[in-house]
């Protein structure tokens, strides 16, 4: 059973590696704007009927 | 005389392409499409010349009305001036912030991230949508920061720069700090509760080993809970305990406090497994409910002065040369020149020119004032008219207007709001500490282990948790609902003041009248001949009630004026179809007047008078309804900066005639609330503009009644649009039975509280129950404020 300390360690370890990942992100600015990507991804490079015109 | 109808031309009028308007005049066509105006048809020409026609392919009509503006940038080219707007500057590169109100949709977002398109120096340009902001990096050798706005505001999207940086102010707020902390606390908590698991189902004996083991570890992670996530609470418990003041954090304090000492205690002599489980979750909670009452509104600022009303320079003329200077730097004696539409920044002489100044932000009368040379112009008004020339007497600072926010009557006088909460915490800490002591006083004789027992354990159970929580919840769920129906407030507290109050004073101009402008009326008959005559000859001028009048008549055909000529402050005149015609006051005409006030215009044609068109401001929708609801509940007063010629109008649906009181000077309005709060009641202010603002700030609740949220509006408590300004009673109806809502949960987690001090006063309370306990009391509170609310507000019609 003491593979039980092991183990333990390395999920708090796990654990501690995405705390720290959400603070890089926090730091980032990752979070700051939460709404513009989303309708961001949403535009086409260039539509296609503009150069038609 | 018969009232007349004017029909207007009945036929289906095409919609602008840009910004979807009707087309009232049929003469801007560019590529096949109708523009409304000349600023939408350029902004359509500027964008079809670069291939940025996809801004019109994401939405239909997509742009905003463009009013005809002519606002000199040259300020910018001032070096001084220019640095103080930008984030940052090295040799090749400028970066700069810029708050856009006009962004509003995602044609807005891909035009404003394309504008590199437009001209090769934009680097990059991101827009952050919610916030209406957009952070442009350019090189500033081969475009230049005029160019720059320049260029913004010919495609229709002008920022707004202003004394008050709004935009660089909200940049700080941020909420990244609790985040952080509900982070480590969502962490330490995730890991205890594993932790916890083993001792709770009970372990077999080989595996006590473990035991201690878990103890230690979740000792561990308790600590950063502790001294990081509830940092805050000890501190706050602290100052408040420094100032005699009793409120919530030092019994939520004392709670933690206690639970981690318990614990270590336990852990160290093995003689328990601690509350660690429920200390994280504990302050887990806190924080959340911390976090969801401080939300903010991004693109709102209720700490708006006079500062972002005023632009950042104004041109001043020195030796014959003019110049353009920041208007910190404006001083006693100096010569300045203010254009068309301008805003004169401090008081002053005028020296030269034909002023006609708007001095509706200021005083609330909406006709604009005639000024003659050297009389005194006081800040705040608005030039119409030419460009004048004008000296300086006083100081920016210390202007009539500034005066205002600077009053003294505010200085020192930061308002505590006085929350049921804090009221409630005050009883609450005391009753707990006497139970405290005194169960541990009970047992202390009998039994030491159990007298210690009992005294943390009564500390840990009745920390309240619950009870911290059922505020900020019911408050912010409030919040989200007056928020769907475009009414914003600036804090939880707001919310409970609102229940409080029980006297409503309201502003005439802006407030209670429509934005859509006038309902206008002619007494007198005019053939159709006549009507084109004379909206030919009103579209000639830029008066506002010449504007108001010609889109009233709606009429397509026009005939060629000449002899044209406009006398400020008393009318126009003209020869239409060879017959003179002159529209204007009464004194203009030469005719006995029939009426005093401004709101009537007279009209002659040829030599004879016709009659006149009288002009009433039109009411909110539902005005008569809102106020009968209200006036059965509240006192209500009436305050205008107007002449008192709407009195009449006002009567039937305002029938509190001693309470209507008119030609008030914004310190008139701050001294009747004053007087009003003296007489111990709660007052709530709406008004509109800069001369409410000193009002809006001496009431116990200021709200700021706007038709475009993105305006200037004054400082205040709340921000109401004008579309939501019927739904007034039902709001106040809301923030009451949000008080209902949370003197309920108040009494359901002193259940909770009183059902666990049963166990900890016997020294029965094992971590077990406190750890069933306190998530359950948690879960219960935040699930029946949210639902109360929202039932609340169905029944409120505000859902």
């Amino acid at each position: 059973m003491n593979i039980l300390y092991f183990l333990i360690g390395c999920s708090v370890f796990l654990a501690l590696i995405f705390l720290f990942a959400f603070f890089w992100a926090m730091k980032n600015g990752q979070n700051d704007d939460t709404y513009t990507p989303a309708v961001r991804i949403l535009f086409d490079d260039e539509l296609p009927n503009e150069n038609k015109k | 005389m018969d009232n007349l109808e004017i029909q207007g031309q009945a036929e289906t009028l095409t919609q602008c392409f840009h910004c979807g308007n009707d087309c009232l005049e049929d003469q801007f066509h560019y590529d096949d499409r109708n523009f409304c105006c000349i600023g939408c048809q350029s902004v359509y020409t500027i964008l079809s010349e670069n291939q940025l026609c996809n801004y019109y392919v994401y939405n239909t009509n997509p742009g905003k009305t463009q009013d005809v503006k002519s606002t000199h940038y040259d300020y910018l080219d001032e070096p001084k001036i220019a640095s103080s707007l930008l984030d940052y500057a090295d040799e090749n590169v400028s970066i700069i912030t810029l708050y856009i109100p006009a962004i509003h949709c995602s044609s807005c977002l891909w035009l404003l991230e394309h504008l590199y398109k437009i001209n090769g120096s934009i680097v990059n340009s991101r827009i952050d949508f919610l916030k209406k902001q957009v952070v442009i990096t350019f090189k500033h050798k081969e475009f230049s920061l005029r160019e720059l706005i320049s260029m913004l505001a010919a495609i229709g999207y002008e920022p707004i720069i202003s004394l008050q940086d709004v935009v660089k102010e909200q940049n700080k707020v941020s909420d990244s700090d609790i985040i952080k902390k509900i982070a480590v606390a969502g962490f330490c908590f995730g890991n205890v509760m594993l932790l916890s698991f083993p001792e709770y189902f009970g372990m077999a004996a080989f595996e006590h080993q473990f035991k201690t083991f878990f103890g230690w570890l979740n000792l561990v992670f308790a600590t950063p809970v502790v001294f990081y996530s509830g940092r805050d609470y000890f501190i706050s418990a602290w100052k408040n305990l420094r100032n005699k003041i009793l409120n919530l954090d030092f019994p939520l304090a004392l709670g933690i406090a206690v639970m981690f000492i318990r614990s270590i205690y336990e852990i160290g002599s093995g003689t328990g497994a601690g509350f660690v489980d429920t200390l994280c979750g504990l302050v887990f909670f806190l924080l959340i409910g911390k976090w969801v009452q401080q939300r903010t509104y991004h693109h709102l600022s209720f700490e708006r002065d006079y500062r972002s009303y005023f632009p950042v320079a104004v041109t001043l003329i020195s030796e014959g040369i003019e110049k353009p200077i920041p208007i910190e730097e404006l001083k006693v004696g100096n010569r300045i020149l203010i254009r068309n539409n301008e805003i004169i920044p401090a008081d002053t002489i005028l020296m030269k020119g034909d002023a006609l100044i708007d001095f509706s932000f200021v005083t609330g009368e909406s006709a604009p004032v005639q000024k003659v040379l050297g009389e005194i112009v006081y800040a705040g008004g608005r030039q119409i008219n030419e460009a004048i020339e004008l000296e300086v007497i006083k100081p920016v600072s210390q202007s009539y207007l500034t005066s205002l926010w600077n009053n003294e009557a505010f200085e020192g006088k930061k308002r505590k709001i006085d929350t049921f909460s804090d009221a409630v915490s005050r009883y609450f800490s005391v009753a707990l500490l006497i139970i405290a002591f005194g169960s541990a006083a009970f047992w202390m004789f009998d039994d030491r282990v159990k007298a210690w027992q009992s005294f943390t354990a009564v500390l840990i159970i009745a920390c309240p948790c619950a009870l911290a929580l059922s505020s900020p919840f019911t408050l912010s769920a409030v919040l989200s609902i007056f928020d769907k129906n475009k009414f914003y407030l600036k804090n939880t507290a707001v919310v409970e003041q609102m229940a409080k109050i029980n006297t409503l004073v309201f502003d005439k101009t802006g407030t209670i009248t429509s934005p859509e402008g006038f309902r206008i009326s002619f007494e007198g008959n005019l053939s159709h001949e006549e009507q084109c005559m004379i909206s030919s000859l009103a579209r000639n001028s830029g008066h506002p009630l010449s504007r108001e009048l010609v889109k009233w008549m709606k009429i397509n055909e026009y005939f060629t004026v000449s002899s044209y000529q406009e006398i400020p402050g008393k009318g126009i005149e003209g020869r239409v179809n060879n017959k003179m015609i002159r529209i204007g006051s009464a004194s203009f005409i030469n005719i006995k007047s029939e009426k005093k006030d401004s709101g009537t215009i007279y009209i002659q044609i040829g030599d004879h008078y016709v009659g006149y068109f009288s002009f009433r401001q039109c009411w909110r929708p539902g005005l008569k309804e809102l106020f009968t609801t209200l006036g059965s509940q509240l006192n209500m007063h009436l305050l205008s900066g107007d002449q008192d010629s709407e009195r009449e109008f006002l009567l039937p649906a305002f029938p509190w005639a001693d309470q209507m009181h008119f030609n008030q000077s914004p310190q008139d309005k701050l001294n009747y609330i004053y007087a009003l709060q003296q007489k111990n009641n709660k007052v709530m202010m709406l008004g509109d503009g800069l001369n409410d603002a000193g009002a809006l700030k001496q009431s116990d609740l200021g709200i700021a009644v706007t038709d475009n949220i993105n305006n200037f509006s004054p400082g205040c408590d709340a921000i109401l649009d004008g579309t939501g300004f019927e739904k007034l009673p039902n709001f106040i109806q809301q923030a009451k039975d949000a008080m209902k809502v949370i003197h309920i949960s108040f009494g359901i987690s002193t259940i909770y509280n009183t059902v666990g001090l049963f166990f900890a006063i016997q020294g029965l309370l094992s971590p077990l129950y406190a750890a069933i306990l306190m998530p359950l009391s948690t879960v219960t509170i935040i699930s029946f404020t949210s639902t109360a609310t929202h039932l609340f507000a169905r029944k409120n019609k505000l859902t």
